[in-house]
């Protein structure tokens, strides 16, 4: 069975040679994903997720490259093509985790409306994911066909309005960024509490889970605080021992069925790659893998939903 | 020490100025691409790199327009990569200012600005009207006499947010009533470069109040001077000096050992970029009517434009002004030379402002700009991903033995390559 391992990178550092650094780690210890945290409203301060993902991707080879983007004010067009195109500069390594805004101060950076309560904001990012994907899958991967014969770069019958109508908000689509190489890229959700716990169970790949100590409440991928000797306040586990005992903690999680973990390992990354990886590896439970994140993920390829409409019809 | 040409590498773009047709050219989407073209201009110590954005697919007669290449990246995602595989190159965008706000854009430049060391630029257009509004949740929000309104307070605004050095903002204004903190530090440049594309007299005074560089549709020699004194002179009003704002026109090259084998192979590229279906469909945006029915190696259409609002092709900028003038001049002009709708077409539409050998073509860029018809040039390539090859082999060593284009980097950021303050 497939057991990921992702980190949390949160360098809050303006300085690419800083991500460059920690990416380098990850990707050299071929550790499955990073997830690129940001907020926002930029508190504290952080470059922006998916521009630090890009900036990654051409100097790593196998990482996964996940950035936080949020869905309550940015346009979902944006957002779409945003991450396909970290798809396109990384060769099928993108995802995306997925956040909402629910902070009054954050709604005054844009101006446009003021906050919406906690289950609208759920129900409109869940209608966000739902237009990022269509628009993912609005070129079919066949859809260039470059014929000299006929004049046509495009067969136009291979791309697709999307046509979304909701209570929030309409896009029409196609799309301007061809199919991703993924297709679609894994979406993660993280599912502290119950409230987001059906949102995330409902969108995305990837779930990410806070498990209690020695249970495992819900299937997912379990998140982790690496503090070696200071405890610390988390929306998820905190592990204070040492790397010996996380690797018997994410073994332990993983006979109770958790598919993955992510560490967030702050300044300890290293500990992470250098001794927590090659444990995990020792005892069988984590192995290098290549290929897409997909892939890596065990996910299944990504069928295209409007090639099986056309099928269908 | 003469004016020095400022040189920028176009992305080729989603028109019909991108051969696809031709045995070389290669992916409009692959990472590759973007990656080869930029280290070649890196290579011939270009000032930036330029990519456009996309915000809808062109269509024409109702339906996606399928003969030019199409398909593009996100432009500041595929920037933000290349800052990885280049050192100094400046790194522009267009950004429309319709469908993007202050906070969100200001805060991507400013992050790609620190993430290149001091290389982000901003072109900065607008748009109007439900076209590109159908994929925004905002929709067709803006007038179209507002554009430039809330372009020139876009501006103002996210320039505001860059000066807080992340702290503290708070704007109110017709366009944005925004406040908060705004959390990027200061960034290399401070504010990105900023260029203006926008040609009607609200866009060049839009430039000259907020521009770094203008990039301009400007090619003849005189017309050229023309706008260069007319931009120019718009400075002082906001006590600017001239060498404040730099006009860079946008031009295509065609490069042959001899002039004529030049000019032999700048038509046969005219005939790739206008394939039959292409000056059909050329022609029916001045007849704004189907004529799919025409076969386009023969004669102009007998029938006459229909007049009015044109209802053909959306997502593009107009090119006509007046259909009927047009049309007229076209078909006296195709009645006088025996031309086809294709031959016709080819002639009318054509963009190749440079061709020659690499000597004519770098004697002639340089006397552009030292007779102040612009300060440099956007070259827009053909072919991706190999279409300025050619280009820096061989016309780059001579603009550098004129002594008019550096032969190494002296400065980190775009604005220190352009000198501007």
């Amino acid at each position: 069975m497939t057991f990921s391992l992702g980190v949390l990178l949160d360098a809050r550092s303006f300085d690419a040679d800083e991500w460059v650094r920690l990416a380098t780690l990850a990707d050299e210890a071929r550790l499955d994903y990073v997830t690129i945290e940001d907020t926002f409203g930029s508190d504290p301060a952080r470059p922006e997720a998916s521009l630090v993902a890009a900036r990654l991707a051409p100097v790593t080879r196998h990482v996964g490259l996940v950035p936080v983007l949020t869905t309550t004010h940015t346009e979902p067009f944006h957002l779409s093509t945003a991450l396909a195109t970290v798809d396109w500069v990384s060769r099928g390594r993108g995802g995306w985790q997925v956040r909402v805004s629910g902070r009054p101060e954050e709604a005054k950076l844009l101006g446009r409306r003021s906050s919406l309560p906690a289950e609208e904001l759920f129900a409109e990012a869940a209608d966000v994911v739902e237009v990022v994907r269509r628009l993912w899958d609005s070129w079919q991967d066949d859809a260039i066909i470059a014929d000299v014969a006929t004049g046509r770069f495009i067969d136009r019958d291979r791309l697709h309005y999307i046509d979304f109508e909701g209570k929030y908000f309409s896009v029409r689509g196609p799309s301007i960024v061809p199919r991703p190489p993924q297709g679609q890229l894994p979406v993660f959700a993280l599912a502290h509490t119950a409230e987001v716990h059906e949102f995330a169970t409902r969108v995305a790949d990837v779930v990410i889970v806070t498990p209690a100590p020695g249970a495992l409440e819900l299937p997912g991928v379990a998140d982790v605080v690496f503090s070696p000797g200071a405890a610390i306040e988390s929306d998820a586990h905190v592990h204070t021992g040492s790397v010996g005992e996380l690797a018997d903690l994410l073994a332990g999680w993983h006979t109770l069925g958790a598919t993955g973990a992510r560490v967030r390992a702050g300044d300890h990354l290293e500990a992470v790659t250098g001794e927590l990886v090659p444990l995990l590896r020792e005892r069988g439970l984590f192995e290098p893998r290549g290929g897409t994140l997909r892939e890596r993920l065990g996910l299944p390829t990504a069928t295209n939903r409007y090639v099986q409409e056309a099928r269908v019809a | 020490m003469p004016k020095q040409v400022i040189l920028a590498a176009h992305f080729p773009g989603v028109n019909n100025t991108t051969v696809w047709s031709d045995p070389a050219a290669g992916s409009q989407i692959d990472f590759a691409s973007f990656e080869h073209l930029a280290r070649t201009a890196e290579r011939g110590k270009f000032d930036f790199f330029f990519l456009a954005e996309g915000l809808a697919l062109r269509e024409q007669r109702g339906r996606i327009h399928d003969l030019d290449v199409v398909g593009r990246p996100d432009t500041l995602t595929v920037l933000s990569a290349l800052a990885a595989v280049t050192t100094h190159l400046g790194l522009a965008g267009t950004l429309n200012a319709t469908f993007h706000e202050p906070y969100e854009l200001a805060r991507q430049l400013a992050t790609l600005d620190h993430l290149s060391g001091g290389r982000a630029a901003w072109n900065v257009v607008t748009s109007s009207g439900p076209f590109f509004g159908a994929n925004f949740r905002r929709g067709g929000f803006l007038p179209y006499e507002k554009r430039y309104e809330r372009a020139g307070e876009f501006i103002r605004t996210a320039k505001e947010l860059w000066d807080t050095g992340g702290g503290e903002f708070a704007h109110r204004g017709d366009q944005f009533d925004i406040e908060g903190r705004f959390g990027i530090p200061r960034s290399p440049q401070g504010y990105p470069v900023i260029l203006q594309a926008g040609d009607s007299d609200g866009g060049r005074e839009l430039a000259a109040a907020n521009a770094d560089a203008v990039f301009s549709r400007h090619h003849q020699l005189e017309d050229a001077q023309e706008f260069y004194r007319d931009i120019k002179g718009r400075l002082p009003r906001y006590g600017r000096t001239p060498e404040s704002l730099k006009i860079i026109p946008g031009v295509s090259f065609v490069l042959g050992d001899t002039d004529a084998d030049a000019a032999e192979k700048a038509h046969h590229i005219r005939r790739q970029q206008v394939s039959p279906q292409t000056a059909i469909l050329l022609l029916e945006q001045v007849w704004n009517r189907d004529l799919s029915a025409y076969d386009a190696e023969g004669p102009l259409p007998d029938v006459d434009p229909l007049d009015g609002e044109t209802t053909i092709i959306q997502g593009r900028a107009g090119q006509f002004a007046d259909r009927l003038d047009t049309a007229a001049e076209w078909r006296a002009r195709a009645e006088q030379k025996n031309l086809s709708i294709r031959e016709l077409i080819i002639e009318v539409t054509g963009r190749q402002n440079f061709i020659g050998t690499p000597e004519r073509v770098a004697s002639s860029l340089n006397e552009y700009v030292q007779t102040d018809a612009c300060d440099g040039f956007i070259l827009v390539p053909h072919l991706t991903p190999g279409g300025l090859d050619e280009f820096v082999d061989t016309v780059v060593p001579l603009l550098q033995e004129r002594g008019v284009l550096r032969t190494d980097y002296e400065t980190t950021t775009l604005r220190g390559h352009l000198g501007l303050a």
